[in-house]
């Protein structure tokens, strides 16, 4: 049994199949890696497993648990995090603030008024995000103003809000697309560090097949919504079907 | 200091200052001075904007900080007013009963009313909002007149039981005996009149309050929170936060506000009326947000302070003030100034008011706030460059 079990599922849009039968098992402690083409239903599987879709048919079981028909917010507070394709973050508030609110949501674990507390009181955490800032390379930019960093740095800001949750299952999806060479080294030794320090699953969707290949310990290729192969790096470097499905077209 | 850092307390202190040296610094032109009609420190005048400077701090809470636009807020405004008003009927004019009642009222219907909003955000979430004051309105004017005595207006009539009036207890609204419509100083000094009211004085200490409050809220984690959910409502739910909850719980702080200010209302006056919960009063405080600064801590107090100066010193001045004013030129000159000048004036200080707050939104988003910083920087940039030994530190 993985800490996530994915059974069945099914979802349309209109006419379009985007997840078709998909089966997908992501064992404790491993960075499960998916991959595929553009439009194979790889950002709407994850939307899946967060609860932002519901799908037509199937189940997802996260530790034993049904995530289907929780918001958002409940599955996060059971132990996933999510980095978007495009950056989520709150742009209007400045990077420490946005470190911070992970922080407050996990500590308090759902809504709380604090109205009469003050934020530089709250010493713990603010060590807890200092600490996590540092570890992201960002504690210089704490007082930036989010909205006006640079996309790779909003990646490691949003990279870091979710992190500094010590997430259960940590979802990435593209986190290197738009990132300077440097800065994709960058975010796979921070992935491995994280890993190497306690104890996570991840799952990345990921185009770079470097980042795939320096992090992934099992891959899943996905097609027009339906898991192709699933297996270990060495393996589906050279599989046939993939190399015909992705691997060969992303190349070339 | 009182849980505020340095700056804040320093800012805190200017404030309680200005509030309370208002009637003297709104009364700058002696007395029968050419621009005396300008000095706005008479009493009436200071306790509305102290009374709709909280209204202005509160909504600025919602609004402010979440960016929902209510357009309702004059609702729990009418309630604050009508709760103080049945206190006078039936216990005594003290408005020690109501004003805690007023607070308590508008705290609930904003519950009520905010739970339903909310469900939608954006323009629906204003039209809900709107609906549900004109809703009240409708209700206070004709179907609840045996609450809201309708048409006329809530006030005390003498067969109304008052079973706490004392003997000797004054027979207008007062605090432990004292009168709010008293004056307890009026010094003339060399030609300035100044007055001291109970009833403004009484108004200042609540908004100094009132604007305390809303400053803790500002530094504390809820607010940040609640800047969170207008930043980005997607990222705090896939945090772990629903964001209704803080949004609610916003709507009903801004709606106590509402309930305070329409209190003090009827505490300077013992009426309330249907009116005052239209829905030009929830566009007015919209307004004062906005003109002052939406989401600056000051902005609301000086955008509430503007318009009602406009309303009450801008309307004053007629045809006869400014034939006086410019009695100095040839009279066709003279005729012809003043034609053009009274559109402005008068009557027609709405379309002053209009075309002020058009240049505020094209040209100052962050309304008079912006303003101020604007001058503030533009000074401090001189004196930098006066004093080039001067250490300048960026602005934060
Ligand atoms: N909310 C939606 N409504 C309609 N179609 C969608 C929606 N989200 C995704 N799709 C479609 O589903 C397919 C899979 O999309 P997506 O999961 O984003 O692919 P990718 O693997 O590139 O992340 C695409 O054809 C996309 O256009
Ligand atoms: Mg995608």
């Amino acid at each position: 049994m993985g800490i996530l079990e994915v059974k069945g599922v099914n979802k349309r849009f209109g006419g379009l199949q985007a997840l078709g039968n998909v089966n997908l098992s992501i064992q404790e402690n491993t960075v499960h890696a998916i991959i595929g083409p553009n439009g194979a239903g790889k950002s709407t599987l994850l939307n899946v497993l967060v609860g932002k879709l519901i799908p037509d048919t199937g189940s997802v079981m996260f530790d034993g648990q049904s995530v289907l028909g929780r918001k958002p917010h409940e599955i996060n507070q059971m132990g996933i995090s999510r980095v978007f394709q495009t950056p989520e973050i709150f742009g209007d508030l400045n990077v420490m603030e946005n470190v911070l609110i992970p922080c407050f949501a996990k500590r308090d674990g759902s809504f709380r008024m604090h109205a009469f507390e003050s934020v530089p009181n709250e010493k713990d955490l603010i060590e807890k995000a200092e600490q996590m800032l540092i570890d992201v390379k960002m504690i210089d930019k704490r007082k930036m103003h989010a909205a006006s960093m640079s996309r790779g740095d909003k990646r490691r800001l949003e990279m870091a809000m979710c992190l500094v949750q010590e997430p259960r299952l940590l979802l990435l999806d593209e986190p290197t697309a738009g990132m300077a060479r440097a800065d994709t080294n960058n975010t796979i030794d921070l992935l491995k560090e994280i890993k190497a320090k306690r104890d996570i699953t991840m799952a990345i969707i990921e185009h770079d097949m470097h980042v795939v290949f320096s992090l992934a310990e099992r891959i899943t290729v996905l097609a027009q919504g339906t898991p192709l192969v699933e297996d270990s790096p060495e393996n589906i470097k050279g599989h046939p079907k993939v190399q015909e499905a992705y691997l060969g077209q992303a190349h070339g | 200091m009182l849980g505020l850092d340095k700056r804040d307390t320093k800012f805190l202190w200017i404030v309680i200052f200005l509030t309370l040296a208002t009637p003297v610094l709104l009364q700058p032109f002696p007395e029968g001075s050419a621009l005396a009609q300008f000095n706005a420190g008479y009493p009436d005048l200071m306790q509305r904007f102290a009374i709709f400077g909280i209204f202005a701090i509160g909504f600025n809470i919602l609004f402010g900080l979440t960016g929902y636009l209510s357009f309702g807020h004059a609702a729990f405004l009418g309630i604050g007013s009508y709760s103080v008003v049945w206190m006078y009927k039936l216990l005594d004019y003290n408005v020690i009963w109501g004003l805690p009642l007023a607070v308590i009222m508008s705290g609930i219907f904003a519950l009520g009313i905010g739970y339903i909003s909310l469900r939608r955000s954006g323009i629906y979430f204003s039209i809900l909002t709107l609906a549900f004051a004109q809703m009240s309105f409708a209700l206070a004017y004709s179907v609840l007149t045996p609450l809201t005595n309708g048409e006329t207006g809530l006030q005390v009539y003498t067969s109304d039981k008052q079973i706490l009036m004392g003997a000797t207890e004054p027979n207008s609204p007062h605090f432990f005996g004292i009168v709010m419509r008293d004056n307890f100083w009026q010094p003339n000094i060399g030609g300035w009149q100044f007055t001291f009211n109970n009833g403004y004085y009484f108004c200042a200490i609540i908004a100094i309050i009132a604007f305390y409050i809303s400053m803790r809220i500002f530094r504390s984690p809820f607010g940040m929170m609640l800047r969170a959910v207008k930043s980005n409502q997607q990222r705090m739910s896939y945090t772990g936060l629903s964001p209704r909850p803080y949004t609610l719980a916003a709507f009903v702080i801004s709606g106590m506000y509402a309930g305070l200010a329409g209190g003090l209302l009827a505490s300077m006056d013992p009426l309330a009326g249907a009116e005052r919960m239209q829905w030009t009063a929830s566009g007015e405080v919209v307004l004062m947000t906005i003109l002052g600064g939406a989401g600056t801590l000051l902005g609301p107090v000086l955008g509430a302070g503007f318009i009602k100066y406009f309303e009450n010193i801008f309307s004053k001045i007629n045809d006869n003030v400014l034939h006086g004013w410019f009695s100095f030129l040839p009279d066709g000159l003279e005729d012809f100034v003043v034609a053009v000048i009274h559109p402005f004036v008068g009557k027609g200080w709405h379309l002053t008011l209009g075309l002020l707050f058009m240049a505020v939104v094209i040209f100052l988003p962050g309304g008079l706030v912006e303003l101020g910083q604007r001058i503030g920087r533009l000074f401090s940039r001189k004196a930098a460059e006066d004093e080039t030994t001067a250490d300048v530190k960026p602005a934060e």
